[in-house]
């Protein structure tokens, strides 16, 4: 039987692979794509603007094609289809016959005919090259706009900020944003959410005409209003490609798609329709994962199997960085459907809204915005309609007081039909058998195993929630090992590596592990090495089992270049070692940077030039910041009460004091503090690993908060202490820290998974409930007299400093492919494709 | 019929300038070459220096370890991984890097480049 499928975007692949994982070569298949590239990625576009290529997006290479026998042909559409002969022509004049045809046309972007949309700066969001367009035109581009405040128009909206056009609007016709997806009440709450991003938002406003000449220069609104804009995506929505199976007559919905039957067979019973080109039931499913479902039918029928679409559950989370949106099952239930419950915190942007049904037992469906980490449990729930509990409002307040639920408790409950990766379709009866059958026990295993996690990835956390059940229902006990060449935890290790007194990484390897490493276990073995025994870390036999920026002690660039950033403690720097820093900069043409962390990085030095530099800055005083390791960088301080009118101590001398203390000690993950003059908290202690803010009395000292990408505060340890005592608690707290942690865990993860929470660990630290203070703080001690700066001691000593050489035969010159842009009067590294 | 390459070996280094279990980037006229000295298995490889990825010049900067017996190198930029015998890329990716051969004279490194 011969298949031809008509176009190779997102499903018409997944067809194809889903064909050629049934049943290989029984089929001859031939594709025909109007693209220049093979299907790629289209859910994930926008990430080309944040550095994926065309390559990394595609979803196989041309080769992958030849490989299977599909004779792959692009850039060339189908013009015509001949149903009484069985025969299609492209456009380079190509006639192929068919026994089966497949219309995977998919949608374009609907264009509302306002008068000049065939203007200059008018774009459309839909291809690579559409984006390459967009990048180009940006680049003259100052304000920009976009139609549509749906998901797709506030994707595109995030793109042009992330093209550098800051004053971006977005047009919205209806009331509110996302109007097919969420309320009133969580549009509100969702637009100062994106306002805050630096997008402005209109809702109610519908445009009449594009203003300029030849180039868009403003935009005219029926309510008599303008503005100027120099660029524009419209986003109003999709238009199915339905016009080829139009012209032979297939029968088409009155407002565009292809008629589908629950086979997927249009009016021609030998021709399919699947993807965003298909109208089932009057609906056009402009998602990805029902047209991977609509492929899979097709393939079942034409593989002798027995399935059906009969519709698909339309639950979409947004992907915009920075703002969570989720909204599933029926987000806007009547009255007499059921009843809502509503979270609304205006303070922190947060809206949830859950639909219940009349009798309490049913989740129907929600809105969640602002923090949408639920959102996988709930879709599950509603979607296997799993029975609420008595106190539905749990779900999203959390449950208050009593008997906490753990979270296992809630994959458990889940039926195995409940739909885990909706993107390949997987169930967690699929996934849990994978563990139990295939004895996949790795995320990455299940997902080589069954592909689930492999779209998206929006449902790994709850694959590993899964895998973790099953094992534990297994009677297995998981361990949490560092990868294959060791059977430990990295505490475990510690202590052995302690006992043992093992020295260098092949010891370590020799003794307690097998194989020969990777990169997932060299790091923390050489940080627990750093830990224990303090010595130059770039020892012989430990400098290749660093993580490379530790084994070049900088971090590696964008080209392959290094930055620079020297020790400068609390913030706090003379305008002599200031000059120092600028003429360094200049001599070997460095990029110069304030950090966020109060000090002063020097990006884009050579490889060769590093020990130069470093040579310079420490004649001057200065020692390495740290900023490449896992341990100690910066101890952000306020003026304090030196200067300030409210300051209460010091807290600048008190941050040099902490500053020097810890420099250089090893851990886990890296390491931050603060110390601010009084309650106004200038230098954001709360914000760190361990901060400590003045009071009237002494410090009150703060552990385990974070920035990053899940912002914590940090919790009070104790209250109005002096600096000694102060300085005893942190020395304990932080050798605990080190020696229990998983590796790359921050303070504020390693206590959130502590059991007991913050009053064990105060218990631990300030009532040395396991006897360990004495021996934690003479550790310390040990740190402090053994701390020696290791930029010095790399550039004192030949042999270490032999290694900051591009070419081992060549040791003079410099790598001649690395390449910097102009930038404002400095360089920049070179952009990568 | 098979087509013969022709080998030329060209001098890289002394074994003493390489790393134990680490690398070192080897210039052979406008190539750069990744050497590794996997001292615990007591193996000499050679790849292209250039990590496919995002065209950094960075696998000999990169850490060497083994996946089930498999030799291999990790990038230090995004930790795509390669395997240091085939070149191929372990990481679930389409790229895959150019492997060289590699052996030791006296103390000598030498490397194969096709002419
Ligand atoms: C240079 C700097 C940005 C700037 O121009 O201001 C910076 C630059 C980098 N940060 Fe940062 N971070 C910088 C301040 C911060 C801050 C603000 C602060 O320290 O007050 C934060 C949030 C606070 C926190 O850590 O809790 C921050 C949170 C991160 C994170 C997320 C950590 C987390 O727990 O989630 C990473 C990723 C990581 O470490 O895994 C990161 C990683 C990085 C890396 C190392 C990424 C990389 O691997 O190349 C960047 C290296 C640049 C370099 O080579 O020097 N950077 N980074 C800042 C250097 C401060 C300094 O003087 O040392
Ligand atoms: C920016 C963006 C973000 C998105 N985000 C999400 C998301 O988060 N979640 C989600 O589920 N969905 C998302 N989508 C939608 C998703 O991409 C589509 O549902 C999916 O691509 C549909 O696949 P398809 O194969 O039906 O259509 P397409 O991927 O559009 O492929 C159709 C192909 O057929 C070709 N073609 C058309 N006519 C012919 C012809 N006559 N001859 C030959 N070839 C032809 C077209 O050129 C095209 O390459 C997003 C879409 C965009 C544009
Ligand atoms: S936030 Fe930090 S890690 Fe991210 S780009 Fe900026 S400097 Fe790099
Ligand atoms: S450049 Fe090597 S992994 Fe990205």
């Amino acid at each position: 039987m011969k298949i031809v499928v008509i176009g190779n975007g997102m499903v018409g692949y997944k067809f194809c692979e889903k064909l050629v994982a049934k049943q290989s070569n029984q089929h001859k298949i031939v594709v025909f794509g109007e693209e220049i590239r093979p299907a790629y990625d289209r859910v994930h576009l926008s990430e080309f603007f944040a550095g994926k290529s065309a390559d990394d997006l595609l979803m196989a290479t041309a080769d992958w094609y030849s490989e299977n026998n599909i004779q792959l042909l692009l850039s060339d559409p189908i013009i015509h289809i001949d149903r009484a002969n069985k025969k299609i022509t492209s456009h380079h004049g190509l006639v192929e016959d068919y026994d089966i045809l497949v219309l995977a046309t998919g949608s374009a972007a609907f264009v509302p005919p306002i008068p000049g949309v065939e203007k200059q700066g008018v774009f459309i969001y839909r291809t690579i090259e559409d984006l390459e367009l967009m990048t180009a035109y940006a680049k003259k581009a100052k304000t920009g706009a976009v139609i549509g405040g749906g998901l797709l128009g506030l994707e595109a909206a995030k793109a042009m900020l992330d093209l550098g056009i800051v004053d971006t609007q977005v047009i919205e016709f209806a009331p509110r944003l996302m109007p097919r997806q969420i309320d009133d009440a969580g549009s509100k709450i969702l637009q100062h959410k994106l306002e805050s991003l630096g997008l402005t938002i209109h809702t109610n406003k519908n445009t009449s005409a594009i203003l300029g000449d030849d180039r868009i220069t403003g935009m005219q609104f029926t309510d008599d209003t303008q503005i100027d804009v120099d660029m524009l995506v419209i986003s109003a929505g999709i238009k199915p490609r339905d016009e080829l199976a139009k012209q032979a007559g297939l029968a088409v919905g009155p407002r565009g798609g292809i008629m589908v039957n629950e086979q997927l067979q249009t009016s021609d019973e030998n021709i399919y329709a699947i993807g965003e080109c298909a109208l089932y039931n009057n609906m056009i499913y402009g998602l990805v994962a029902p047209g991977y479902e609509m492929a899979d039918v097709v393939v079942a029928k034409l593989t002798g199997g027995e399935k059906t679409f009969t519709g698909f559950d339309m639950s979409t989370k947004l992907k915009l960085i920075g703002v969570d949106v989720a909204s599933f099952g029926n987000p806007f239930v009547a009255s007499n459907e059921g009843r809502a419950i509503v979270l609304e915190d205006t303070h922190k942007g947060i809206y949830k809204r859950i639909n219940i049904s009349n009798d309490g037992k049913e989740l129907l469906g929600g809105i969640l915005i602002g923090d949408a980490d639920a959102y996988n449990m709930l879709l599950q729930t509603c979607k296997s309609k799993v029975v609420l509990p008595p106190n539905p409002e749990d779900i999203i307040l959390g449950s208050r007081g009593g008997s906490e639920a753990s979270e296992g408790a809630g994959v458990a409950s889940l039926p195995d039909d409940a739909l885990i990766c909706s993107c390949e379709a997987i169930t967690k009866g699929m996934i849990c058998s994978s563990v139990t059958d295939a004895a996949c026990e790795t995320v990455d295993a299940i997902k080589k195993c069954t592909k689930a996690g492999t779209g998206c990835g929006g449902c790994v956390p709850m694959i590993k929630d899964l895998m973790v059940h099953t094992m534990k229902t297994q009677g297995k006990y998981v361990r949490n090992v560092l990868c294959e060449h060791f059977d430990y935890s990295r505490q475990e290790l510690f202590d052995l590596v302690k006992l043992k007194e093992l020295k260098t990484y092949d010891e370590v390897l020799n003794e307690l592990g097998k194989g020969d490493g990777c990169e997932l276990c060299k790091p923390p073995v050489a940080s627990i090495l750093a830990s224990l025994w303090n010595e130059l870390i770039l020892a012989k036999g430990n400098d290749t089992a660093q993580d490379s920026n530790d084994r070049f002690l900088a971090n590696i660039q964008k080209g392959g270049t290094y930055s620079v950033v020297p020790r400068i403690p609390g913030g706090e720097i003379t305008p002599d070692k200031l000059i120092v820093i600028g003429s360094v900069a200049k001599k070997y043409n460095l990029y110069t940077k304030i950090t966020g962390g109060q000090r002063i990085d020097l990006f884009g030095a050579h490889l060769t030039d590093l020990p130069n530099i470093w040579q310079e800055l420490i004649d001057a005083g200065f020692e390495s910041g740290h900023a490449y390791g896992k341990s100690l960088r910066t101890v952000k301080s306020c003026v304090g009460s030196t200067w300030c009118r409210f300051g209460l101590h010091d807290s600048v001398s008190f941050a040099i004091e902490i500053e020097e203390r810890y420099r250089g000690l090893r851990s886990p993950h890296k390491l931050k503090s603060g110390v601010s003059g009084c309650i106004r908290e200038c230098a954001e202690a709360k914000s760190k690993d361990f901060g400590i803010i003045a009071t009237e009395k002494g410090w009150n000292l703060f552990v385990c908060g974070n920035g990053g990408s899940k912002p914590q505060h940090a919790l009070l340890l104790a209250s109005d202490i002096d600096s000694e005592t102060c300085i005893k608690y942190i020395d304990r707290f932080l050798m605990f820290y080190v020696k229990t942690a998983d590796p790359l865990t921050r303070t504020a993860t390693w206590l959130n998974k502590m059991e007991g929470g913050i009053d064990y660990l105060r218990n631990v630290v300030v009532n040395d409930s396991l006897g360990m203070a004495a021996q934690w703080e003479t550790e310390m001690k040990l740190h402090v007299a053994t701390y020696e700066c290791e930029w010095k001691a790399a550039i004192e000593t030949p042999e270490i400093r032999k290694r900051f050489s591009h070419f081992v035969n060549a040791p003079e010159e410099k790598d001649p492919t690395v390449k910097f842009d102009e930038m404002r009067e400095m360089k920049k590294a070179k952009e990568w494709k | 019929m098979t087509v013969e390459k022709i080998l030329t070996w060209f001098y890289a280094c002394k074994t003493t300038d390489v790393p134990e279990n680490g690398g070192v980037c080897v210039k052979y006229n406008d190539e750069q070459i990744a050497l590794f000295h996997f001292t615990r298995r007591n193996e000499w490889y050679a790849t292209q220096n250039e990590c496919p990825h995002r065209q950094q010049m960075a696998l000999s900067r990169g850490m060497i370890g083994s996946q089930n017996g498999e030799p291999k190198v990790a990038c230090p930029f995004h930790k795509r991984t390669f395997s240091l015998i085939t070149g191929e890329c372990l990481s679930d990716d389409e790229c895959s890097i150019k492997t060289y051969e590699v052996k030791i004279e006296d103390g000598n490194v030498f490397i194969a480049v096709e002419e």
